[in-house]
């Protein structure tokens, strides 16, 4: 099989890098080899966060090529915007239906386009629009929305839902297991 | 054996476990800073300890390596620079027990002041270097690290990128090998390098070079893979798996051991095709190894690739015209800069800064954002340790000039442990009048919450003597005018300064609060604004805090979940439109110091 990618983006502290992890891990498990690349450092403080995972029967580059890579999950409406560039034109975006003003917007620097449905509508083969920080909100802990995100990305690709459920088991702690499963349901069954 | 998805600082980690390394040393430093931290993971067989910069922690692994066990000294590239004397001098002494350097190189400069390819200083000190392509290739070099060294006796360097460092991928894991005997049995001939026992040593240095480079001929990690086209790729580290992917059908020769150059391997190599395309991050190493080896064959390199950034597939493909250039879809997006967190105890200082008109001059860490718009603060950032030097050096030339300002050096508690402490003794020593400021949270942050000599707390997770700032520059270096103040105390921060840079001596002002982070867990009581009372001046919006926007009408809103209730917008809005929600809630600035000195994080 051709290699695909999956690029999940946002904003520094909202779980990317565990739901890459949680992806990679699923993958494994399912017998691709993976490669899986994130950014530390300044990124951490605020700024925006990117982890690719690539998977497939041989695997070289960890990183996708711009213009072909398979899924966008985007925790943050303007982070999707600022990678979709990467989507293939049959790509399926699906974006967090969230707004977090970076701080030059915030402080009056610059405007935080109020089109980026519309403008992601037309450069995405599919766009899913899902409030999951709503959903996790609702579910008791907004932190989970990665998780929700997680469960959706899941709906849309074939891979066995036992696996997904099988290393979220493995993955979180006890005491946030219930909450996470939930979380991943909603996401699964999310019909927008 | 199991497969495991390990980074490639994870996977050195596991490296150096298995190869029964019992020593090791760092100071943190994107991309380095993650193999430490998972080295404590094996601290029933593995000694580790932060160092106070890279050069104790470079010395202190040679030491290691004196009494016959296996040693490895990690850093970020620009952190070689601090160990580079050490480095030199290793290299001429060679390896009793094996001696690792791992640097951990920026390209593109994620989270750094400079590009630089650490494979010069291989080079510059004669030691052999290694260049995994992969987290698996990343541990198993280790191990090869291990044999070259005490077979050759030499310290070997690893060339890790960010992208080996920070991607993960599948590793065979193995067993630990049993670790050498340690004993310490002086030598006095390679260890004491006068100059009479150097000149000696520098011949040995000159004579394994040549014996290297045979080796290098026959490493199994210098591969050579056919390809059904008679193109050729050379490749080293990551860049090799983007050539695989621009070129699925070419010969390649990936170099594990760039230097010393494998010639014959690559004579042979360059027969097999017509044109090589030489694929390596940064500068062109082997590329200019190749070109002395085959000097008539086509070889394209540095003229089409970049020698800026990263390299990528893309990079590679748009280099060759293969591919469009970037289209630059969301090119207009606004940026999301990192800004310091909500709640960071440097925020009110860098806001009283701006108040005075002041431009610090800094230094690196989390701090250095105080340079970044709205709080804009801080016109230097040079390398670890430059505040207090810079600022000494535009002081005395000013005065040379008969011309006076106010001058500012900011500097954090791991910087200032680092390598500020000498610049600051030079101050004393040359009577200078500057005003340092050093911003202790008592943690180096920037790089996630690495311990440091301030933290009371070493990296193997024991309790230490914390070494007291104040008194260090008190009592120690005799700095008389030498104060503590709040970090969220705003004005007794502002007189403070505004005191001390009028004075015509020297003085240091210790701004303390531990890093907010080290309270993550914490539920805090957030302030809010009273949309009547608030009129829109966007004062507090100067404080660049991330949990603080606009709403609709123009008017401040604090954004809750990110509050911790540090109170600075407190203190600064004129019209008292902001409190807290609950007086009586938990909010960080009611922690007070001494409840934090004993207790520490939360």
């Amino acid at each position: 099989m051709k290699t695909q990618s999956i690029l999940i983006c946002g904003v520094g502290g909202q779980g990317i890098l565990t739901a890459s992890d949680l992806l990679s891990d699923v993958l494994l498990r399912a017998g691709f080899q993976v490669k899986k690349s994130e950014v530390h450092g300044m990124s951490q403080r605020g700024g925006d966060v990117v982890s690719t995972v690539r998977f497939g029967e041989q695997v070289f580059s960890p990183l996708p090529a711009v213009g072909e890579t398979d899924y966008i999950l985007a925790f943050e409406k303007l982070e999707a915007l600022r990678h979709v560039r990467y989507l293939s034109p049959r790509g399926i975006v699906m974006v967090n239906d969230f707004v977090w003003k970076p701080l030059p917007v915030a402080a009056g620097f610059a405007t935080y386009p109020g089109d980026v449905v519309e403008q992601l509508r037309k450069l995405a083969g599919e766009l899913v629009v899902i409030p999951a920080t709503g959903i996790a909100s609702e579910l008791g802990n907004e932190k989970a929305s990665n998780v929700v995100l997680i469960g959706l990305l899941a709906s849309r690709m074939k891979i066995d839902k036992a696996v997904w459920l099988e290393v979220l088991r493995k993955k979180v702690p006890p005491r946030l297991l219930e909450l996470n499963l939930k979380a991943f349901e909603s996401g699964y069954g999310f019909k927008a | 054996m199991a497969k495991e998805l390990l980074s490639g600082n994870e996977a050195i980690a596991r490296g150096a476990w298995e190869a029964g390394i019992t020593f090791a040393a760092a100071y943190p430093g994107t991309p380095s800073t993650e193999i430490l931290e998972n080295i404590i993971r094996y601290q029933e067989d593995i000694y580790s300890q932060w160092g106070s910069n890279e050069k104790t922690a470079m010395e202190e692994a040679l030491g290691a390596s004196f009494t016959g066990a296996r040693a490895i000294v990690t850093m970020k590239h620009v952190g070689l620079n601090v160990a580079a004397d050490p480095l030199f001098s290793a290299s001429y002494i060679g390896a009793t027990g094996a001696l690792v350097i791992v640097s951990a190189d920026d390209p593109g400069m994620h989270s750094s002041q400079n590009e630089q390819d650490n494979r010069h200083y291989a080079v510059a000190a004669k030691l052999p270097v290694l260049e995994p392509s992969d987290s698996q290739e990343a541990k198993d070099m280790v191990l090869e690290a291990v044999k070259i060294s005490e077979a050759f006796d030499t310290p070997v360097m690893i060339r890790m990128t960010t992208r080996t460092s920070h991607s993960r991928s599948a590793v065979e894991l193995g067993e630990r090998q049993a670790p050498p005997e340690i004993e310490y049995k002086s030598d006095f001939s390679k260890r004491n390098l006068l100059p009479g026992n150097a000149r000696r040593r520098h011949v040995a240095v000159e004579e394994r070079l040549k014996k290297l480079a045979v080796f290098s001929d026959s490493f199994p990690f210098n591969v050579l893979i056919q390809g059904r086209e008679r193109i050729g790729v050379l490749a080293s580290g990551v860049s090799y798996q983007y050539g695989r992917e621009v070129f699925p059908d070419a010969c390649f020769l990936k170099l594990g051991l760039p230097y010393p150059f494998p010639i014959e391997l690559f004579r042979r190599f360059a027969a097999m095709v017509d044109k090589i395309y030489v694929l390596e991050e940064n500068d062109p190493i082997i590329e200019n190894f190749a070109r002395l080896a085959a000097p008539d064959k086509e070889i394209i390199g540095k003229d089409v690739f970049p020698l800026l950034g990263e390299m990528s597939q893309d990079v590679v493909a748009a280099s060759l015209g293969l591919k469009p250039a970037d289209p630059g879809i969301g090119a207009g997006v606004p940026g999301r800069p990192p800004s310091l967190c909500a709640g960071c105890p440097h925020t009110a200082f860098f806001y009283n800064l701006g108040i005075l008109k002041v431009q610090s001059k800094g230094d690196i860490g989390c701090y250095t954002l105080g340079a970044l718009p709205p709080l804009s603060a801080m016109d230097t950032c040079v390398d670890m340790g430059a505040s207090i030097t810079v600022q000494l050096g535009i002081e005395k030339a000013l005065e040379k000039a008969g011309k006076t300002t106010k001058q500012v050096a900011v500097i954090g508690d791991s910087t200032f442990f680092h390598s500020g402490i000498t610049g600051l003794v030079d101050v004393i020593y040359n009577q200078g009048k500057s005003t340092v400021v050093i911003l202790d949270n008592s943690i180096t942050a920037m790089t996630g919450h690495q311990e440091n000599p301030g933290s009371g707390r070493t990296l193997m997770g024991q309790e230490a003597r914390r070494v007291d700032i104040l008194k260090l520059v008190r009592d120690g270096l005799g700095i008389e005018h030498a104060y503590e103040v709040d970090g969220y105390e705003v004005k007794a921060i502002r007189e403070l300064l505004k005191r001390e840079m009028a004075r015509p001596e020297p003085s240091v002002i210790v701004v303390r609060r531990p890093c907010i982070l080290l309270y993550r867990k914490a539920r805090w009581s957030p302030a809010v604004v009273d949309k009547e009372t608030c009129t829109s001046c966007k004062t507090c919006l100067r404080l660049g805090c991330p949990a603080i926007s606009t709403d609709a009408d123009g008017k401040s809103l604090i954004n809750a979940s990110l509050c911790s209730g540090c109170g600075v917008c407190i203190q600064v809005c004129p019209y008292k439109a902001i409190s807290f929600a609950d007086e009586k809630g938990l909010h960080i600035s009611s922690m007070t110091l001494e409840k934090y000195a004993k207790g520490g994080a939360q």
